[in-house]
């Protein structure tokens, strides 16, 4: 019977060749352009690592004070408060992080100095984050509070420096200093660059990550300042906010470390909060904040949210090709509309041969899905074109995410047939309205 | 004449059109999202535009910026004294017509020095923040800018700074909008105003200048600028402006690098991020901006495609199932003029009926992107351009069925079929 319909089917598209052309371009176009928004919204907005992702928090507290922009607390942390959360460990992992610039050189003379970023982390950083080593390891805590000169390389720069051996004991110079590798990463490259998102920047969110990992009290004894520093000078009315000296710029209110909390349990999680609101309570107390305690601690997922880290073009052309599928659905409404009822005199007689109005639904149904089958597969290829020239619209470090997958082209196929489905439901019901006698009269 | 003439039909289609309720609802509805979803996405694109368009105000064509970061090892009067001679090497460069060092460079989208500029030395109010270049006597005419009142730095006035240092000068240059927003009654040249660590003398107004946020979100102080005499000492870096004489900036960019090389080897200069020309960073601190009005400009172009098939394929349906009707009144007399204008004005009046529709969700589509994004109030020519859009593809898209309506012979009215 199934198969009886579609035949049906495609035999009344025959009879109206260009309005079912009309129909299946459109449906093509709008799934199509809905279904390439939506490959650049997965690929900006995809956890980039779903193993731990709900249990990696950012801590924020606000050491700003009450400012006309609204009550949200400063994105990264002053020193003084990394610090003081990270000699707390009051978590279970916990991970400071600034980025760092580095004149990178090692004993090879016939590779040039070059210039190389990376981050300045804490030993928990590698365990935290699953990542990867191919040789040796991350360093202890111990390294840390010794200030170690230590360094995990990429395996990019192990590439480059030591043609891929294993280089862990081998040593570079980072800005002249004599640094020991203890540990090669293998390849990561989490997207988007979460861990750093907000001292890196948001429009930098999807570069690649950095080549050289070194301890965090090591950066902070060389001075490598995070360039990306966020001081109140303008948000409080304190004077000489100038920061003049090493010293002074640790002690002051400027905010420039990423911080990371790793908490299991929601439970752990209460506790921590809590834990940032006495500490707050506490600065308060001793009177380096005027204000009451005003904290944040924001799961993996919802700090890229508030970083807006996916680029606005990928939300508004989400926002519009659905629009777009909208205005589609309500042409195709129509469309089906007329098909349907150009053929109430056949609808008439098949009735009055003893169909159903059930059979009728069926057979206009079946069809809707044909020609929603025959749009998606249509609208595969357009996904596909889009896909492909998805550089023109998107920056290369976005493009380069994009890619369709077998789930995309189911995606867009199942798209296209609801889509049609449901908008052919009003003009079936329509078409099995129809008084048989009524049209086997007037013909 | 034939204004009239439709006119009178007005009261037909009327009655024609409420036969069709759902039909005519569907066309009302789908005019109306299109104006809705069309009218708020070129918005954003002529907002888009008018932002990536936005002169910086300095000879950009001309300018290249150099990322010169420093070996380390050197103390502050060893980067002096590199930063001196690289620019006295670079001045020299063959092509080149004039250079200066900075932290920062217009159009790079960071990097400039947040500053607030108090009135008052004992100010409890909000300073003016505004953003800083450190420059020189050669500043002005390295970016090309305009000194339109007061005086250029003179070379004694030059200082040096490190990042850690007090930011305190006894002068400065800065943009005539920054000092309207200053003293409004005109009188900045020559007024004293605070910076963090000690006042100022403005001694310098420049025509315009932009700030290094490019493509962010600094808008309202994107043109408040300020010149700052010093040079930077920080030991991980400085950037070079240069300008030249030509519009063809590859050779003079080779030769600034030979000479900067010739002079030692003190200095890390990326092979491919170490040396930007303006255009190079205004395409890349505008990529998102662009990409916004391509997608919405794309998506406009399908959704109006769309539309306007959506009415050639409801006015065909339309057409073929009155073909009788037609007969009978084209036997009647009328003629086929009467014809093509009926199908004309009925197509006018859904697509008007979806105009007023579709402006109100306009307007409220503008007010739920407003929360979301940065984004002005649309003004009401936006929608009614798009209107105006509309009625003009809804006449050119009934256009054909029109035609072959009127070209339905009157015999078809006793034809039975």
């Amino acid at each position: 019977m199934w198969g009886y319909y579609v035949t049906l089917a495609l035999r009344s598209s025959l009879r109206s060749k260009a309005l079912t052309a009309l129909v299946i371009a459109l449906l093509a176009f709008g799934v199509a352009a809905c279904m390439v928004s939506y490959a650049v919204f997965r690929a900006t907005t995809s956890d980039p690592i779903p193993a731990k992702s709900s249990r990696l928090y950012v801590p924020q507290i606000d050491n700003f004070g009450p400012s006309p922009y609204g009550d949200e607390p400063p994105d990264t942390l002053s020193y003084t408060d990394a610090i003081a959360l990270w000699r707390a460990r009051k978590a279970s992992r916990q991970t400071l992080i600034f980025v760092t610039k580095w004149g990178v050189e090692s004993d090879n003379r016939l590779i040039p100095a070059m210039s190389m970023s990376g981050d300045a982390v804490t030993a928990d950083f590698f365990a935290m984050f699953d990542v990867p080593f191919r040789f040796g390891g991350g360093w202890t805590p111990n390294d840390d509070t010794e200030q170690a000169t230590v360094a995990v390389i990429s395996r990019r720069l192990n590439e480059k420096f030591f043609s891929g051996q294993n280089s862990v004991g081998h040593e570079i110079r980072l800005d002249g200093k004599i640094f020991r590798i203890i540990g090669v990463l293998d390849d990561w490259n989490p997207k988007p660059r979460f861990f750093d998102v907000s001292a890196n920047g948001r429009l930098n969110a999807f570069d690649d990550v950095g080549d050289i990992y070194i301890p965090f009290t090591r950066a902070i004894d060389m001075k490598k300042a995070s360039r990306y520093n966020n001081c109140p000078s303008y948000s409080t009315y304190s004077e000489g906010s100038g920061v003049s000296s090493w010293d002074k710029y640790l002690r002051s209110e400027c905010v420039w470390i990423d911080a990371w909390v790793e908490l299991a349990t929601p439970a752990d999680v209460e506790r921590y909060r809590e834990y940032l609101r006495n500490y707050a309570g506490e600065q308060q107390r001793i009177g380096r904040f005027s204000w009451p305690p005003n904290v944040r601690l924001r799961k993996l997922t919802d700090w890229l949210a508030h970083e807006r880290v996916s680029p606005k073009a990928s939300n508004l052309s989400m926002l519009v090709s659905a629009s777009f599928l909208l205005i589609v659905l309500v042409n195709v409404v129509g469309l089906m509309l007329a098909r349907f009822m150009r053929r109430a005199p056949e609808i008439g007689i098949r009735r009055a041969l003893g169909a159903s109005r059930a059979a009728i639904y069926r057979q206009f149904l079946v069809e809707g899905a044909t020609i929603g089958l025959v749009g998606g597969l249509c609208g595969v290829v357009l996904t596909l074109l889009g896909l492909w020239g998805i550089g023109g619209f998107f920056e290369p470090t976005i493009a380069r995410l994009v890619h369709a997958d077998a789930s995309l082209i189911v995606l867009t196929v199942l798209l296209a047939m609801a889509a049609t489905v449901i908008s052919a439901l009003y003009p079936t019901w329509r078409a099995a309205q129809t008084q048989p006698a009524w049209q086997i009269k007037i013909n | 004449m034939a204004f009239t003439r439709t006119f009178m039909q007005l009261r037909p289609i009327l009655a024609a059109l409420g036969r069709h309720k759902v039909a005519t609802l569907l066309i009302v509805l789908q005019v109306a999202l299109t104006l809705a979803v069309a009218s708020n996405a070129l918005f954003i694109v002529a907002t888009r535009i008018v932002h990536l368009s936005r002169p910086t105000g300095t000879d950009e064509a001309r300018i290249f910026v150099i990322r010169n970061d420093w070996k380390s090892g050197q103390n502050a009067a060893q980067l002096d004294a590199n930063i001196r001679a690289d620019l006295v090497a670079l001045r020299h460069v063959s092509g080149v017509r004039d250079a200066f060092s900075s932290e920062a460079f217009p159009l790079e989208g960071g990097g400039g020095i947040p500053v607030g500029l108090k009135l008052k030395s004992d100010q409890t109010t909000r300073p003016k923040l505004s953003l800083v270049y450190l420059a020189d006597d050669h500043a002005i005419d390295t970016l090309g800018t305009l000194l339109v009142a007061g005086r250029n730095f003179r070379p004694d006035e030059i200082t040096a700074i490190g990042p850690y240092d007090k930011m305190s000068a006894p002068v400065i240059i800065i943009t005539r909008i920054l000092a309207n927003k200053l003293f409004p009654d005109g009188s900045a040249l020559g007024r004293t105003v605070y910076l963090p660590d000690g006042p100022t003398t403005i001694i310098g107004i420049l025509a315009s200048l932009q700030g290094p946020y490019a493509g962010s979100t600094t808008r309202s102080i994107d043109e408040d600028s300020v010149l700052f005499p010093a040079r930077y000492l920080d030991p991980e870096g400085v950037v070079y402006l240069v300008r030249t004489h030509s519009t063809s900036v590859k050779p003079a960019i080779s030769a600034a690098l030979k000479a900067l090389h010739e002079r030692g080897d003190e200095r890390l200069i990326d092979p491919k991020e170490g040396v930007i020309t303006l255009p190079q960073a205004r395409e890349r601190g505008y990529a998102t901006d662009r990409s916004v009005s391509l997608l919405m400009s794309a998506l406009c172009g399908l959704l109006l495609m769309a539309t306007a098939g959506g009415i050639v394929g409801l006015s065909s349906f339309w057409v073929s199932q009155r073909r009788r009707q037609i007969g009978i009144r084209r036997s009647l007399g009328a003629t086929a003029g009467d014809i093509l204008r009926y199908f004309h004005a009925e197509n006018f009046l859904i697509v008007s009926g979806g105009i007023v529709l579709g402006v109100v969700l306009a307007f409220l589509a503008n007010l739920a992107l407003m929360r979301i994004y940065e984004l002005p109030r649309m003004p009401l020519y936006v929608p009614l351009l798009g209107a105006l859009l509309l009625w003009l593809l809804g006449q050119l898209a009934v256009w054909g069925p029109a035609r072959y309506a009127a070209r339905v012979p009157p015999v078809v009215a006793i034809r039975s079929e």
